[in-house]
């Protein structure tokens, strides 16, 4: 008599589609919290501590003399004035910010409904050319752009021609211009996705029910990609506040921003501490303004999620 | 019937296909459309209809041609400036406004006075019967609801003319059925003038006073659901407006050589056919317009029977063509599947059309 068998049926457990293994994810989650949070740890814990007498580095003595020094300057004589130096640099930084973000909005919102309003086929190409600039490096971007708006660049000997005079390069315009060209993509992408999903029959509906153009702009396609404006506005403003590179390239550190104070206390200056107090500071705004942008999202119902 | 309302006067419009060719979606096309009437455009898809429907919209603007309401053109003018609305097939509610919103929208771009608006949207909600659900946003109402604040948010701004384009296409057949009868209801109390455009012959018929045929961008027949269904003009619309047997047949010394040696008298044929003198023509029988018979003209074998409740459809094989006959279901014997069975055409309804 042959033995019968019964096969053992090994427990198979498998993901259901749509499930996938939270294993995966746990290693560039471990991966992302070293590489964030121990900076973040690193520049908080110095920001509390003493700068060496001489040298870089700090000195392991608690202090909070760093925040204090953002906005009471010691004087020679010893009295203490309020420091405005600090916060001019952060309202710069808002500022140039600020102005990124509206442009970038009021030249998006066209290019990106025009962008969707055409065929499947060349909607494909034309976003591709909108993410054209990523493929090559921001560093040579912006030289670039030094090279285009420099005094005897093309611009310049163009306008000269015409005996226009042309010099903004290492001026606030040139790094709000260079701003404004590298950000520009991070605004048109996400309202472009909003666009696209945008249903055009509903601004036929609106024509029909008596809108005139900009009534249909204003009351029916601009509530419709408000969550990719919203989008947009957060990667634009937040990273524009702390830019470097465009006032230190094209602004000639002029004009500084608060990225390049910080910056200038890890290197030439060597105050890492005041550095590191600076910069939490930004931290910190930049997460007033996160919460701020997401209040709004909110508010409004839109399924923006930013934290 | 008053005198001309809406005229549509030698309407053209061409599109280009991606491919370089061109489409007549309206090739010449003349009507006239009473005041208060339900008129219907009817055809498959791609006729024209819902590009005329458009056109008078103002969502497209025509090639050549004019289209007159009342006395005044308004084939140049944009869709804002004339007195028509339209119901969308995909009903294109605002899905970022509440119901009084969508339905208030139209009435804000005339500048009703605000207190005049919160009124006439309740109007509206009650003429489709959706009171209360003002505040409600479009993604929590049923297809048939949002049908329904499609039609107030139309009807609110008292159209002189109100466009339909397929409203019902995507409601299941009860709800359809129910919203035809609603939409008869309102089109009698309002008084508006409503064109309707339709694929479904049988939405055509239950509802419209007058149907425009449409096929490859030309009426083929105007005229009253009965006329049209009694007297198609030609094989086209004959078959297209309800089920119809389309059998081939030769001219013969007394009758119409059908298939399978059947011969047809001319005398069987409706008075007002056409028969030529000689030739091949094409028979049109509705098949509820065929019983059977003893000793019948059209003889053939069942090749299936289908009791369907209200009728017997016996499927019968003449000659090397088949025809459907629908039986009464009471008082008549259902017949073998493969038995022999002749049939008559009763009440001399059959008849020639032209191919």
């Amino acid at each position: 008599m042959t033995a019968v068998t019964t096969p053992t049926k090994k427990p198979v457990t498998r993901a259901r589609p749509g499930q996938s293994s939270p294993k995966l994810a746990y290693l560039p989650i471990i991966f992302l919290a070293f590489a964030i949070g121990i900076p973040l740890l690193i520049i908080v814990v110095y920001s509390f501590l003493e700068k060496p007498s001489q040298g870089t580095g700090v000195k392991w003595v608690f202090t909070t003399e760093n925040y204090r020094a953002l906005f009471i300057q010691e004087k020679l004589d010893g009295t203490t004035a309020f420091d405005t130096r600090y916060i001019k640099v952060l309202w710069t930084s808002f500022y140039y910010s600020l102005i990124t973000t509206v442009v970038t909005l009021v030249f998006s919102v066209p290019v990106a409904m025009w962008i969707a309003t055409r065929e499947a086929r060349k909607r494909t190409l034309l976003v591709a050319l909108v993410t054209l600039p990523f493929w090559i490096s921001i560093l040579i971007r912006t030289y670039g752009m030094r090279q285009i708006i420099a005094d005897e660049g093309p611009i310049g000997k163009f306008l000269g021609l015409f005996d226009i005079s042309w010099s903004i390069l290492y001026s606030p315009p040139a790094t709000i211009l260079g701003l404004i060209y590298v950000f520009l993509p991070f605004m048109i992408l996400p309202i472009y996705a909003s666009a696209e999903r945008f249903d055009f029959r509903l601004a036929e509906a609106a024509y029909d029910l008596g809108a005139k153009r900009m009534t249909v702009v204003r009351r029916i396609i601009l509530p419709s990609i408000r969550p990719g404006v919203i989008s947009g506005v957060a990667l634009v403003f937040i990273p524009a506040l702390g830019s470097f590179l465009q006032s230190d390239m094209l602004g000639g550190g002029k004009t500084n921003m608060v990225a390049n104070v910080i910056a200038n206390n890890f290197g030439q200056a060597r105050n890492w501490p005041f550095g590191s107090a600076l910069a939490v500071l930004l931290i910190i705004l930049t997460l007033l303004f996160v919460l701020i942008i997401q209040g709004i999202a909110q508010r409004r119902g839109d399924k923006v999620e930013l934290v | 019937m008053s005198e001309k309302f809406l005229e549509i006067r030698n309407i053209t419009k061409v599109f280009q296909t991606p491919e370089g060719g061109e489409v007549r979606a309206l090739d010449d096309v003349t009507l006239d459309i009473a005041a208060g009437e339900f008129f219907i455009l009817l055809g498959p898809s791609g006729c024209g209809k819902t590009t005329l429907l458009r056109s008078i919209a103002g969502l497209e603007y025509p090639d050549s041609g004019e289209i007159v309401l009342q006395g005044q053109r308004i084939d140049d003018k944009p869709p804002y400036d004339r007195p028509v609305n339209t119901v969308f097939q995909s009903y294109a509610l605002f899905p970022h406004m509440t119901v009084a919103g969508n339905i208030a929208f139209g009435l804000e771009m005339e500048n009703v006075d605000k207190a005049h608006v919160a009124t006439r949207v309740s109007e509206a909600l009650a003429q489709v019967r959706l009171e209360g659900y003002e505040n409600r946003m479009p993604s929590q109402l049923s297809g048939g609801q949002q049908q329904r604040v499609a039609l107030a948010r139309a009807l609110a701004k008292k159209p002189k003319v109100l466009l339909l384009d397929e409203p019902l296409s995507a409601l299941d057949l009860k709800l359809r059925r129910g919203m035809q009868v609603e939409l008869k209801r309102l089109q009698r109390e309002t008084g508006i003038t409503f064109v309707f455009v339709t694929h479904d012959q049988e939405e055509a018929m239950s509802m419209g006073d007058r149907i425009a045929v449409f096929s490859e961008g030309k009426i083929v027949q105007l005229d009253t659901p009965v006329e049209v269904y009694r007297r198609p003009v030609n094989a086209y619309v004959a078959d297209f407006i309800g089920e119809t047997n389309l059998i081939k047949g030769t001219v013969a010394s007394g009758g119409i050589a059908l298939p399978g040696g059947n011969i047809l008298p001319t005398d069987q044929l409706a008075a007002d056919s056409v028969i030529p003198a000689s030739g091949p023509v094409t028979v049109a029988i509705r098949p509820e317009d065929l019983v059977l018979a003893t000793n019948g003209m059209i003889s053939g074998t069942v090749r299936d029977v289908i009791f369907t409740g209200d009728s017997v459809r016996v499927y019968v094989t003449v000659g090397d063509v088949e025809i459907i006959a629908s039986l009464a279901s009471y008082g008549t014997e259902i017949p073998a599947q493969g038995s022999q069975v002749t049939l008559n055409p009763e009440n001399r309804a059959a008849r020639t059309v032209a191919s």
